[in-house]
């Protein structure tokens, strides 16, 4: 289909852009173009010339920037007052064989967030305030420029992993803080998954505060402790003790390349020919879910979030096995094909099928904010 | 505080209402006689009093999904309340609706320690959650002051904070997963895990305040508890000096588990109070509290106290026990019940503002204490930029409850005008709906009544919240204790 490419300058561009009444694919760094079900419309509405830092105050530990503001700038200017964005979101276009320069209005929309969500929340815990366009072509504000409020309905929350559905981010507003002094990571190899989940579950239980704890086959176990120097020394101390097993500690370098890698899913490989799914589950619950995954024949895993996030890649095929794995999945567990061919995600639900009534309101909800379902139709399906 | 005129249809229909209710909850769970009915004519903002139609004491999830169809089909509204101690009238009955009250929802249904949440149901207090899993290590972090009495249900509804949010967030942040019950009966659960299978509803419904349903169970996150705590009392000789030491100490990469400010009529007063042995000379105090283990806390102690110093700290305690760490904050904790010894009424309010506007808002505000010839002292949250400026006032005398309110208006519009939100952690129940309009446009505002609207298009559940009425001028926003005998939960600690 041939796209007609719509570049708003400003934010009452995208509000006139919007008010013609026209279904719109909302793009900013196109990274994110093969995440959610495809978006089946003429017109591409590009913000990624709605750019720049509006607003930072380290000491405030508020950052605000226009939503096509390329994530790498944001992390820069972070960087150099020691400051980050603590859920530590992850690049994936890699995997989603993107280029480079994924927005900070990319992030938000999809809520994505990297192994430190176990500690420091995932993005919409960091979204304290937005501007945006809805559906009706109106300009509105939600939350505020404050760290603690709690003035009318969260809709920072609610338009965060909304992916681009309900309105298009025009500004928004994130609480930063600060990086940690230095980090470390114990790795216990030769761990088997249950074992994995076992000493996991132990170590975020303990008072050694971890911020990553992940399981890839082969390399085992990394458990990742950040902080000021006198306490990550006390800590690993404790933790080894704790775990009364053997283990290699990788000082900051190493470690920081480690974590690096597993949050942009670099151990299981280049999404070539490979569908790749996310399951969220009760951490105690991976072991035996990895089990029955061998009945879908060869694939690959690796748990982050303590095992309460499952990765699963596999050959692609037809369907991604959508129905095979979802069969699997206990109740509490719900699975997000991450990555696939368009074809597939055309043809299979994307997003974890919910029960019916709760569809609904979220259906309703959605039409709330776009009555005419203006905003990258489909996408959340 | 003008309520909506009552629907008097609805009040004519209320026999068939009890009727109703009574086949549904059986026994003493529906309430009925004025005597009994007083339990529930306010939450903590007791100026404020309504007599409800009835009160209904559920038990089972079946029990509210069939009184809320009951009441859509007859038109009645609906109060939810949980431990009724709100600061902002977020259970204030309504003459012309039943007030759901959760409190026999007291079970917790479930800890999983080795996946660190525990599901609980919606009348369970706060601390309840914490004493459950003390033994084992851990607790549930959000801890509002009122946390012996007011319950997780309430919490989820208000997005309750507390003194330790700056460093672990607020109810939102420590919520896995809600199970609700919407006007039609239905029963869904929202959230999950980690992240959500769709839309963020159960951030929707966090914060939502009782207007969009009612709230039957909650799964929230576990911590292990923090190996050592230590607070340090810090004095200035100028609150500006205090407010750049609290920006030094962020700007330094320390996130402290507390830091709360006083100014000198609030150090005073609750000095007198209490005997805390805070310093009198000084015109302002800090209290920064660290937390994890011992070595941690030892070493950013020291780097506090550096940072004090070069701004001018003139006094600097460290506590050396546990019973010293809390003395520091008992003087802080009964701040407001302290202010209620020396003055026949107060209210506070509950802005929140960039924390680099503390100084010019607190001399903005010494400007207004002239103007409106009334007393202020404040105490803060200054780790997050959130005020309690307490004014003190004497309803007795002819104009000085206005004086007050107006007073109070002016320091949200001054919140409001540096960047800054109406209320930061209380709520903005009736007392502050009628400023919404300062905060937000219209378009706003509509967008946020369209998910109203959504779920409860009639208007039923917590009518006269949040929202502007239609036809009402911008007046006030604060909470007034009145020594005058309505000030609830007079014992609860509250900051």
């Amino acid at each position: 289909m041939p796209l007609d490419i719509l570049k708003a300058g400003d934010e009452a561009a995208v509000a006139d852009i919007l008010k013609q009444g026209k279904p719109v694919e909302i793009t900013g760094g196109g990274t994110k173009l093969g995440l959610g079900r495809p978006v089946a419309v003429e017109r591409r509405l590009d913000v990624s010339a709605l750019s720049g830092i509006t607003a930072y105050e380290p000491a405030e530990l508020l950052l605000t920037a226009a939503a096509g503001t390329p994530l790498s700038q944001i992390e820069a200017t972070l960087s150099q007052h020691g400051q980050c964005l603590a859920f530590e979101p992850p690049d994936l276009s890699q995997l989603l064989g993107a280029g480079a320069g994924q927005t900070l209005g990319g992030v938000v929309a999809t809520n994505l967030s990297g192994p430190r969500r176990i500690s420091a929340g995932a993005a919409r815990d960091h979204v304290l305030g937005l501007r945006a366009v809805n559906g009706r072509g109106e300009i509105f504000r939600a939350g505020g420029k404050v760290v603690k409020n709690v003035t009318g309905y969260d809709l920072p929350k609610l338009l965060t992993g909304s992916f681009g559905t309900m309105a298009v981010f025009t500004e928004l507003t994130l609480k930063v803080l600060p990086a940690a002094e230095t980090e470390e990571t114990i790795a216990l190899p030769g761990l088997d998954c249950a074992e994995a989940v076992t000493v996991m579950c132990q170590a975020l239980g303990s008072s050694a505060a971890l911020s990553g704890a992940a399981w890839v086959p082969g390399t085992g176990v990394a458990l990742r402790l950040e902080g000021f120097g006198p306490s990550v020394e006390a800590r690993r101390q404790r933790l080894l003790a704790l775990l009364g097993r053997d283990a290699d500690v990788w000082a900051a370098p190493a470690s920081k390349a480690w974590w690096r890698e597993m949050r942009d899913l670099a151990p299981l490989g280049s999404g070539a020919g490979q569908a790749v799914w996310k399951i969220s589950i009760p951490a105690t619950q991976a072991p035996a879910l990895l089990e029955k995954l061998k009945s879908l024949g060869e694939h690959k895993a690796a748990l982050d979030w303590g095992g309460a996030l499952v990765w699963v890649s596999l050959p692609c095929g037809t369907d991604a096995k959508a129905g095979d794995l979802r069969a699997l999945l206990p109740p509490d567990a719900y699975a997000m094909l991450m990555v696939a061919p368009a074809e597939v995600r055309a043809s299979q639900p994307v997003f974890q099928p919910r029960p019916a009534a709760q569809m609904a309101i979220e259906e309703k909800v959605r039409r709330s904010f776009d009555p005419d379902a203006l905003l990258n139709p489909g996408r959340m399906v | 505080m003008r309520m909506p005129d009552p629907d008097e249809q609805a009040i004519g229909r209320r026999r068939q209402l009890v009727e109703g209710l009574r086949r549904i909850v059986p026994g003493e769970g529906v309430i009925v006689d004025e005597e009994s009915l007083t339990a529930y004519d306010c939450d903590a903002l007791s100026a404020y009093r309504q007599r409800p139609l009835a009160a209904v004491l559920p038990e089972t999830v079946d029990q509210v999904s069939r009184v809320l169809r009951l009441c859509g089909e007859l038109g009645i509204k609906v109060v939810p309340r949980g431990g009724g101690t709100s600061l902002s009238g977020g259970s204030l009955p309504v003459a012309d609706g039943i007030v759901l009250a959760m409190g026999r929802f007291n079970r917790i249904l479930e800890i999983d320690l080795a996946n660190r949440q525990a599901r609980v149901q919606p009348g369970v207090t706060n601390l309840a959650i914490s004493k459950a899993v003390d033994a084992d290590g851990f607790y549930y972090a959000p801890d509002p002051s009122s946390q012996i009495a007011c319950s997780i249900g309430g919490n989820v509804s208000e997005n309750a904070g507390g003194v330790h949010c700056l460093k672990y967030g607020m109810t939102s942040n420590n919520v896995l997963a809600v199970e609700f019950v919407t006007l039609e009966g239905e029963v869904i659960r929202f959230g999950g895990g980690y992240d959500q299978p769709g839309l963020d509803m159960m951030g929707l419904l966090v914060g939502s305040e009782g207007l969009l349903g009612v709230i039957t169970e909650v799964t929230v996150r576990l911590l292990p508890k923090p190996e050592t705590q230590r607070a340090a009392l810090i004095g200035f000789p100028s609150n500006r000096r205090a407010a750049d030491a609290v920006a030094a100490i962020i700007a330094a990469g320390i996130i402290p588990a507390g830091m709360e400010m006083m100014d000198k009529p609030a150090i005073k007063v609750t000095e007198d109070f209490v005997h805390a042995g805070y310093p009198l000379h000084v015109e302002a105090l800090l209290i920064v509290e660290l937390d994890g283990p011992k070595v941690e806390v030892d070493h950013l102690l020291a780097e506090v106290e550096k940072i004090a110093k070069e701004n001018g700290a003139e006094t600097c305690v460290v506590s050396e026990t546990e019973a010293q760490r809390l003395t520091f904050w008992a003087g802080r904790k009964a701040a407001f019940p302290a202010v209620g010894r020396i003055s026949r009424d107060y209210m506070t309010m509950d802005g929140s503002i960039p924390r680099g506007q503390l100084p010019d808002v607190l001399d903005h505000i010494a400007e207004l204490s002239e103007k409106h010839g009334l007393r202020v002292a404040n105490v803060f949250h200054a780790g997050d930029g959130n005020l309690h400026p307490l004014i003190l006032f004497d309803a007795s005398k002819p104009g000085e409850l206005e004086a007050a309110e107006n007073f109070g208006a002016d320091i949200l519009r001054k919140c409001i005008a540096v960047g800054g939100v109406l209320t930061g952690e209380h709520g903005v129940g009736i007392e502050k709906r009628d400023l919404m309009s300062e905060q937000f446009s219209e378009v706003d505002l509509d967008q946020q009544r369209r998910l109203k609207d959504v779920f409860d298009p009639a208007g039923l559940f917590n009518p006269g919240k949040v929202f502007p009425l239609l036809h009402r001028c911008v007046a006030d926003g604060r909470m007034i204790v009145s020594a005058g005998a309505n000030y609830a939960f007079p014992d609860l600690p509250r900051f």
